[in-house]
Parts: C-alpha cells; structure tokens; sequence
C-alpha cells in the first residue's frame, strides 16, 4: 500500500479560535451591558439617537455569542478534529479562507446594522436579506470544503463526530432558508413571506433548531472527538452515539411548537411539539452519558487537568437544560414559565454552561498542540474554571428566583377575584435585585474569559505554531467493499449519509408545517380583521426598529389571570396580515395585544418620551429621537404594494392615496394630542408609533360592536 | 403559490398515521441494526481519534 504525505492546516483552525475568543469577549461585553440595562435603562443615555437602546442591543448580544463565538468555535473545531479524523488535509485552502472571511464579513455587517434597527424582528434571524444570501454562500461554501475533504479521505470509516457536522450544515442550510423568505421592500429591508400563526411556526421551527442544529449538534460532534482526545480514552459506547445521532436529529426538528404553547397556534401543533420535546430526553441524555461515562476510571484527571474539568460541567450543564427542555415544553410548566426570566437563565445554562465550557475545554487543549508546548499557566486555568462557574451559578439562580417571584404575582388575585398585582409594574420592581445579581454573575463569568486571554496569548508566545503539522497515511483504496451491515456501507458513502440525514429532518418540519399552512381551519379568519393603515403599518416598522418585540409580548393567552390583566385572549384570526408576526418570547414589560385604545394618545406620547412620567419606577428606556427624527413617507406605498404581493388585500391602485391617508391619520392624531396641550409635528415617528399602538387588538372590538347592533 | 396548491391535497387525517408508522418502522431499524454491529468494527470507531498519534502526550499536566 502506498503511503502519501500531507499536511494538515492548522492556520485556519488558528484563525478561527482567535476569532472564536475575541468575538467571544465582544459578544459577552454586550450582553453585560443589557444585563446593566434591564435595571438601570438610562445607563447609556445621552445618546440620542437610539443605537443603543436595549432592543436594539439585545439582538446583537444574541447573535454576537450564537453565530460569532459559538459559530467561529464550530468551524475551529470541525477543521482541526476532520482533518485529523479523515487523514487529510481540508479539501481547497481557498474554500477555507473564502469561509473565514466571509463569516467575519457577515458578523461585522451584522455588528452594523442592528444597532442601526435594522432587523426583520425573528429572534436569531434578525439580519436583513442581502446579509441572509451572504449567509447561505458562505454555509455552501463551508459546506463543499467539508463534502469535498470527506471525498478526498484516507480513512474509510466517518467517525460519529463527522456524521454530526454533516447533519448540522444540511439542517442549518435548510432552516435557515426556509425561514428567510421574504419580500425585500428596498436595500435593507424585508417583510416576512408568512404571516401570523404560519410565520410564529416557521420562526421557531427555526429558532429551536438554531439551538439544536447550531448549538447542540455540532458541539456534540466537537464533544465526541475532543472529550476521548483530552481524556486519551476511546468513547464510552460507540454504539450508544449512532442511537443518539439518529434519534436526535430525527426527533429534534418536531419540538419547535414548543415556543407556541398556550398561543394562537392550533392545538394539534402544540400538542406535537410537547410530545417530541419530552422524548428529546432520551437522546440528550444519551449523549450526556456517553460523554461523563468516558471519563469513568479517569475521574482522578479531572481534578488535575482545567481542560477535563470545563468538560465536565460542559457535559454536566447540557444534561440540566436538556433535562429543563421538556419539563418547560409540558403545558402545565409551560404555562407559568413562559414570557418569564426562567426561560433566559435556561438559554444560559445552555449556553454559559455547554457551550462557553466546551469551548474554553477545547481551547486549552487545542491551542498548546497547535503551539507544540504546555499551556502557560495551569493555575490560572483552574481560576478561569471557578470564577466561570461561580458566573454560571450566578446568573442563573436569581433568574430562576425571579421567575418563582413574577409569575406567581402575575396569577395571584384577591380573595373578591381582582388581581392582586394589577400594575405590571409592581412585579417588575420585586426582581430588579435579581437582575443586578444576574449582571453580576455575568461580570464574573466575563472576567473568567479575559483570564483565558491572557493565558492563551502567553501559551501562543512561548511556544512555536506550526502552520501545516505533517503527517502520512496510506491512500484510500478503490475498490468497492460490498456486504457488510448496513450503517457501515452507508457511513463509506457520505453523499447518500447526508441526504439521509436531510430526509430525517425534512419530515418533522413537513409533518408539522403543510397542515397548518393549507388547512383553512386551522386559522379561522375573522371578518373584521382589517388590513393595517399605511401610518399604522409605518408605525408597525417603527415598533420593529425598536426591537419593542424583545421586552414585550402580543399575545393573550386564554388564561383568567392573563384575560383579567390585558383583555380579550388572542385569536389565530387576528394576525393574518401580521409580516412578520410579533408575538415576542419574554415579558419584561407587559403583553401589548390589547393595548389599542387603553390609554389617550397623550399617555403614549409621554410615556415613549420618559415612561417613568407616566409610570412611577418604570424599568423602560426612553425614545426621546422618535421626537427628532421624520418617518419616510414616501417609502410607504412600496410597503402596501410589497404587502399586497404576499397576500393582504389592499386595493389595486390604493399607492396613489397613500400619503393623503397618511397624512389625514397623521393630523388626526396630532390634533387630538392638541385638545390635551400637546404642539407637535404629524410627520415625527411617534406619531405613527401611536397609531400602530392604538390600533393593536381593537379589530375584534369591532365586531363585538356589529353584532350587538 | 404552494399555499394554493396544498389545499386540494384530500385526506389530511392520514398524516398522522404515516409519521407514527415511520417513526416506529425507524426506530425499530436503528435498533436492530446496532444488535448485529460488529464488534471489531466497533473497537476500531472508538479507535479513529486517537490514530493520529505516535506517543504524544494528550495533557497540560507538566509530569
């Protein structure tokens, strides 16, 4: 047999982890900043121009850590593990770098755009259209150079590690185009393809798979090659991983509706995403075990070495919240769960705990052999580890105190049956200590990274790097092996492995989606829901911007203790216009669904300016430039026709009497803030901001109206 | 538009049906074929990152 000689590329795997670390420390710094926000709002004030506000921030901290940190450690990891693990060198070095640059072009877009508001509102999917097709040329680039590498192997066999990214790029790819359809109304702007109940489930049948495919998968597959390496033991049970791969790809992609319970999406739909949320338990914790079980007889390592011990709780923190998972997606748990802080300490355990210490696990590991010497300090390691998860433990505790706090006081009511706690606001105060041991929980945690920094950049200056490490392995052969079982056949075919794999996970989200988009029952329509006016809808882009969607749900659930405190609960029907729909996921402040018509337009005009005016202790940030700055009439009767293109029934020809309408809703309002003192001009973005306010939820009022005529 | 195109398809009940049926058809399979996995081959799996390593050390730990 005929031994070749190759070289493996660690310059990229290089760049990737400086990336994943400065990204890292960028992305953690943001999310700080809106941990000191949530309780002290005017902490960045004087700016006054809005960049950086806390909706607009909190998705930069959300994507900065996902697709930045999180993401560059992917591509890190998957470089350094596949080369190693097919004996062979990545399959074009162009493709390599054409693929690090464009993702940190991307990231940098997205770093200028959010805080500028411009986001098409879906959680994890904020960055606008041109930034989406970026997204998906640099996935396919990624996605050849990995296809390509496993066709050119010398190793026969794909480890499960492998099999991991490979599901990971095709769900990913998938998903992520799905969910960005949508109808671009100029250069940086879009309007969902779907709408209300279809785009709530489209959305998190994305965002859950996010985490599944982006930050769950491809990590375990990171886990299953670095955990054996840096414990120089082989996996527990091999056989256990196929199990766990097959089951966890085919079952996670159903779990979305789990983000739905309780909302106006059908009953059925919910129902099946409880379902496979709970049996997700199984997979997940087959996985967990096979990772804590290949450390057995090697436990007196982990109390020595930093990089076993960040394992461990990385190991050990996946199990808890896939363990949390199912137990929100139950209905009953759910129900007082949900728009809670239960739900962010849950994402950071995910996150700080699996994803942040796996991460750092395999940095101090990889780093060294990559610098062919010992990491500078081991002590210093140790620190980063308890201060880290000193963080960890920080963070989320407080937050879980605040959900048993806030959501028993929303339910409780008075022994003559009103609400206990009627002022939303008097439930906030009683968290605000939560929140400021929250941000210090995560100063600690951030302090842990810049101790790795520094660690990591002495390992780098002491040692040597070595750009292409040598190695040699006989070629492939090419004759073709037949019999055999067949998972083995099929692990030598990748191409045929990674259409299987896609099927696995197309059948969930087909299952799930068809029925709720062509059975007409499953979103009733309701004759007096109206399409938005052009002000409203200008206002509706103002509320967007804003990112108001992050702190404030739209959606009523049909429970007394939601109906007593904000109205009528909410129906499928009445968002069949919404592009995109803005149900929200957390309730900071209070759901806005009935807000139409709950207050004058002075109340909102004050209260947008300075909202402690109007509410004493309010934890809201002020929008003193939606005082200063004029809303764009003349992009609107684009919006209707682009609205009109997907579905919602505008005249033909109504372009032309566009601004007339604006204008008349305009001064309708300006002129009713003038009875109560109030000078102002009609063309500001308040004003249109209030019209958006003012007509959310009342199209049923209308009806009740007709029918008791 | 799909949406449009969906609508006619008829008997939507069976949907359910189908996927309960391929998932235990599914599972099952996964099941069976890990009973009858050969263990050499496992052995050699479990094996794969550690083959490209002669003696190299796999820690921090300065011994």
């Amino acid at each position: 047999m005929q031994i070749e000689k190759f070289s493996y590329d660690n310059k990229i795997v290089k760049y990737f982890a400086i990336a994943t670390v400065v990204w890292g420390t960028i992305g953690m710094l943001v999310g700080i900043i809106i941990a000191l926000l949530m309780f002290y709002p005017n902490l960045l004030g004087g700016l006054h121009d809005g960049w950086n506000s806390f909706g607009r921030l909190r998705p930069l901290h959300t994507n900065a850590v996902i697709f930045a940190f999180v993401g560059n450690m992917i591509f890190a990891g998957v470089y350094y593990s596949m080369q190693r693990l097919l004996k062979a060198r990545m399959f074009n070095d162009t493709l390599s770098w054409v693929h690090f640059w464009g993702w940190q072009l991307i990231i940098v877009s997205a770093v200028l755009t959010l805080p500028l508001g411009i986001t098409t509102s879906k959680e994890y999917a904020e960055l606008e259209w041109p930034i989406d097709i970026a997204i998906a040329i640099v996935w396919v680039v990624f996605g050849i150079n990995m296809i390509g590498t496993i066709l050119k192997r010398r190793e026969r066999h794909m480890y499960v590690a492998i099999w991991f990214y490979i599901a990971s790029f095709v769900t990913v790819a998938v998903l992520h185009i799905v969910n960005s359809f949508e109808m671009p109304v100029g250069f940086l702007k879009s309007y969902s393809w779907y709408a209300g109940v279809q785009d709530a489930l489209v959305q998190w049948w994305y965002g859950h798979n996010a985490v599944a495919f982006f930050l769950t998968t491809p990590y375990l597959g990171l886990m299953y090659y670095f955990l054996p390496k840096a414990a120089n033991r082989p996996v527990y049970s091999y056989k256990l991983s196929i199990i766990h791969f097959w089951a966890l790809i085919f079952i996670y992609i159903w779990a979305g509706p789990h983000h739905l319970l309780y909302t106006a999406l059908p009953d059925w739909a919910q129902s099946l995403g409880t379902v496979f949320s709970v049996m997700l338990i199984a997979p997940s914790w087959g996985g967990m075990l096979n990772g804590l079980l290949t450390l057995r007889g090697a436990w007196d390592r982990v109390r020595e070495e930093p990089v076993l011990k960040f394992m461990v709780v990385a190991v050990t923190a996946y199990g808890m919240s896939t363990f949390e998972g199912p137990m929100l997606s139950l209905k009953n748990f759910n129900a007082v769960a949900h728009y809670t802080d239960y739900i962010i300490g849950h994402v950071h355990i995910g996150g700080l705990g699996w994803n942040g210490f796996l991460t750092f696990g395999i940095l101090y590991w990889m780093i060294p052999k990559m610098w062919n010497t010992k990491l500078h300090s081991l002590k210093l390691a140790n620190m980063h580890f308890w201060i880290g998860s000193l963080g960890i433990v920080f963070y989320a505790l407080p937050l879980y105190a605040s959900f048993f706090v806030q959501s028993l006081m929303w339910k409780q009511f008075t022994p003559d049956g009103i609400l206990a706690y009627p002022n939303f606001l008097e439930t906030v105060t009683q968290i605000v200590p939560m929140y400021m041991l929250r941000a210090f929980g995560g100063i600690l945690y951030w302090a842990g990274v810049l101790i790795m920094l520094y660690n990591l950049y002495k390992t780098a200056v002491a040692g040597k790097f070595v750009a292409n490490e040598e190695a040699e392995a006989p070629a492939l052969e090419k004759k073709v092996i037949t019999g055999g079982y067949w998972h083995r056949a099929l692990e030598r075919k990748p191409v045929l492995f990674t259409v299987l794999s896609l099927v696995a996970i197309l059948i969930g989200g087909i299952i799930e989606m068809v029925p709720t988009f062509l059975i007409k029952s499953n979103v009733p329509t309701i004759a007096s829901v109206q399409p938005y006016s052009p002000l409203e809808l200008q206002g509706r882009d103002i509320y967007i911007r804003e990112g108001c969607n992050a702190c404030h749900s739209q959606m009523v659930r049909p429970f007394r203790w939601e109906t007593e405190r904000y109205g009528e609960y909410s129906k499928a029907g009445e968002f069949v216009y919404d592009h995109p729909f803005l149900w929200g996921s957390k309730r900071t402040g209070p759901d806005l669904h009935r807000l139409g018509g709950k207050y004058p337009d002075s109340w909102h005009y004050y209260h947008m300016y300075d909202p402690t005016s109007t509410s004493q202790g309010s934890l809201m940030p002020r929008y003193p430039w939606l005082y200063e700055q004029y809303y764009d009439q003349e992009g609107i009767p684009d919006k209707i026709s682009a609205m009109r293109t997907l579905g919602v029934p505008y005249e033909e020809g109504y372009e032309d009497l566009v601004i007339e309408d604006v204008q008349k809703q305009a001064e309708q309002i300006t002129a009713q803030l003038k009875t109560e003192n109030i000078e102002t001009d009609p063309n500001l973005d308040i004003i249109a901001l209030i019209a958006y306010l003012q007509r959310l939820g009342t199209d049923i009022n209308v009806q009740e109206t007709a029918s008791a005529q | 538009m799909f949406k449009h195109y969906f609508e006619q398809i008829q008997n939507i009940e069976i949907w359910p049906v189908i996927s309960l049926i391929l998932f235990f058809v599914f599972f099952i399979f996964t099941i069976v074929w890990i009973l009858f996995l050969d263990k050499k081959y496992i052995e050699k799996m479990k094996g794969l990152p550690f083959d490209d390593e002669a003696g190299e050390t796999n820690t921090n730990l300065k011994n």
